[in-house]
């Protein structure tokens, strides 16, 4: 087996006998790395250099027999929205294309206690905000299984570089179903975790009441390891659950005796691709085989999800985003042109006589914060703003954004409904396969609508799960979305294990 | 269904500090109006007795230890700045011409 094939929980023990070093690991997956991505384009930068440095460090230190961290050697990927002190941390967007952080968001510095090695930073969509890492303004990932085809988003770079084999272990983030619908397109792991189990201090912003962090590899057993690394309480961060966190990885084989499994009657509806819903359905009997226990239950707000989600995160994207104002970092307009446009403006006003015109035209000040904004952001990043901006305006709070607060609630009721009756919530991830690059680039809503199965998850602040269940007969992989209670985020890894132990799907590759 | 007019659009577009071209202002009042219809969808529920749910995890009062401690020293926090000077961030006149 190449090193690149390993896992991260077979290389660790590779590294623990002394069968290969760090050095070793990290050069293998920098090569696959520079073999493939040209044509996958999961990588915004990769560190080569910092890469190899603490390789050689990690191999150090083991053979001086000093104490190692969690993860000691093993190479990660990072989503660019993570900062990362002393390194470009660009969202994908221009508006951060030359930002250097200056301290690292907790993720990071929890990676690099564990002695992880961190070999680049990922694509994604632009602030996180899609469904297919189109929206990225700085370069293009494709879906390794077939280049046509987009990986999903807005982890999608995450995701890619997974299922290329070009590193074991790789950070999405997850605000709508980012982690988990690219996992499901690309045929990989992605776990959300409850929210508050991974800090999320120094993450760049997006929708701070549903963002999470959380782990993406291409097995159960690895998935837990690495959220065993980076969960925990942070005081930085105060939304983050002052509660132990437990050791996933020492569990994740146990399997669940008695497990019952909740089938939602609303997630086998109209819109589901009929090879999605065959190949969800064959995994549902892998665990009936395995003794548990089938309930179909409903969760009658389901059909809600969507639009209270398209109220509740562009609201919140529109406050976040805010900050980016082309004074304190971030990209700013040319004041020369900008002052010189303004002054053409006023003229032209003056000389028609437009005393209204005048009167409303923006000052200096609003001018450069207006396009230094417009030059700054991609198209989805500011429909979300401008949406935002509508639904929190007078005369529409009411309406739109405590109208969709009050539904959140009605979704999460329905869970915790659903919960007494069932142990994990089984579905589809995505309604469909990968889909072609390019083909809802125009049709937002039709985009919005890849998140039907994964928002509700992160509108309850639930733990979900993504693992590869099948195969279409065009050869693209199929997701499994798995929900739990809050904090239960071993069962899911549990359940995921049980399935991977009886299925081969989650240790099927592309050729690339 | 609703429809947002181009006005609306251009009105919120400064609310937002975005600065929309013509084009940009025809396109967003189209999805605009889209999406908002979509999310209209929402009036059918029946929510009279229901709290509304800010946060996934509802916690209150976290409040942080009265004690001093290192702050972001000034030169990083400037050093992210397009424009600036030693001490400030530097912005256009906000006042006068």
């Amino acid at each position: 087996m190449a090193l690149y094939e390993a896992s991260a929980t077979q290389l660790l023990s590779q590294l623990e006998s002394g069968e290969v070093t760090s050095v070793e690991v990290t050069q293998a997956c920098l090569d696959r790395i520079r073999e493939h991505d040209g044509a996958v384009g999961a990588f915004l930068k990769v560190m080569d250099e910092k890469a190899l440095a603490k390789a050689a460090e990690v191999d150090r230190k083991r053979k001086a027999g000093e104490d190692l961290g969690l993860l000691a050697g093993v190479p990660v990927a990072v989503k660019d929205l993570l900062c990362t002190e002393g390194e470009v941390t660009t969202c994908a967007s221009k508006m951060l294309e030359n930002f250097v952080p200056p301290y690292s968001s907790t993720v990071i510095k929890k990676l690099e206690a564990a002695d992880a090695v961190i070999v680049g930073k990922t694509n994604m969509d632009e602030f996180a905000m899609g469904g297919s890492t189109e929206n990225s303004a700085l370069g293009k990932t494709r879906n390794p299984w077939n280049t046509d085809l987009v990986p999903g988003g807005s982890s999608g770079g995450a995701a890619a570089c997974l299922a290329a084999q070009m590193v074991p272990l790789s950070i999405g983030t997850d605000t709508g179903g980012s982690i988990r619908q690219p996992a499901s397109f690309c045929g990989v792991v992605g776990l959300k975790p409850t929210y508050g189990r991974v800090s999320r201090f120094g993450l760049i912003a997006f929708a701070s009441s549903l963002d999470q962090i959380g782990p993406m590899a291409r097995t159960a057993e690895d998935t837990a390891l690495f959220l065993e690394a980076m969960a925990g309480h942070d005081p930085q961060d105060s939304t983050s659950a002052n509660v132990a966190c437990p050791l996933f990885s020492k569990t994740v084989d146990q399997p669940l005796e008695g497990l019952r499994i909740g089938l939602v009657k609303e997630h086998f509806g109209e819109g589901l691709d009929s090879e999605v819903e065959k190949s969800v359905r064959e995994a549902v009997a892998v665990y009936e085989k395995l003794g548990a226990k089938v309930v179909d239950i409903s969760l009658p707000h389901n059909k809600y999800g969507i639009a209270t989600y398209y109220i509740i995160a562009p609201s919140e994207a529109s406050s976040n985003l805010a900050r980016f104002d082309g004074a304190h970092y971030g990209h700013r307009c040319d004041e020369a042109t900008m002052l010189e446009e303004l002054q053409k403006e006023k003229e032209a006003f003056e000389a028609a006589g437009d005393e209204l015109g005048l009167k409303r035209m923006d000052t200096p000040l609003i001018r450069m914060y207006r396009q230094s904004r417009a030059e700054g952001f991609g198209p989805e990043v500011k429909r979300r703003i401008m949406l935002g901006t509508y639904t929190l305006s007078a005369g529409y709070y009411d309406a739109f954004y405590l109208k969709a607060l009050k539904v959140r609630r009605l979704i999460r009721e329905d869970y915790d409904k659903a919960f007494k009756a069932v142990d994990v919530i089984v579905g589809p991830t995505a309604p469909n396969p990968a889909f072609a690059a390019g083909s809802k680039t125009n049709d937002p809503l039709a985009m919005y609508l890849e998140d039907l199965y994964t928002v509700t998850a992160n509108l309850a602040g639930i733990p979900a799960i993504s693992i590869p269940c099948g195969m279409t007969s065009g050869g693209l992989p199929v997701g499994l979305h798995m929900q739990a209670p809050a904090l239960e985020e071993d069962r899911l890894l549990r359940a995921a294990y049980m399935f991977q132990k009886e299925t081969a799907w989650h240790a099927k590759t592309p050729s690339l | 269904m609703s429809s947002l007019t181009r006005e609306e659009v251009e009105k919120v577009s400064l609310l937002a500090r975005l600065r929309l071209s013509e084009e940009e202002l025809s396109t967003m009042t189209e999805q605009m109006s889209q999406i908002v219809s979509y999310v209209e969808l929402l009036e059918e529920v029946n929510t009279d007795d229901v709290e509304p749910m800010a946060h996934a995890v509802e916690q209150h009062n976290i409040f942080a230890e009265d004690a001093e401690h290192e702050s972001l020293p000034r030169d990083a926090a400037l050093a992210n700045a397009p424009k600036r000077d030693d001490e400030c961030f530097r912005v256009p006149a906000v006042l006068g011409d």
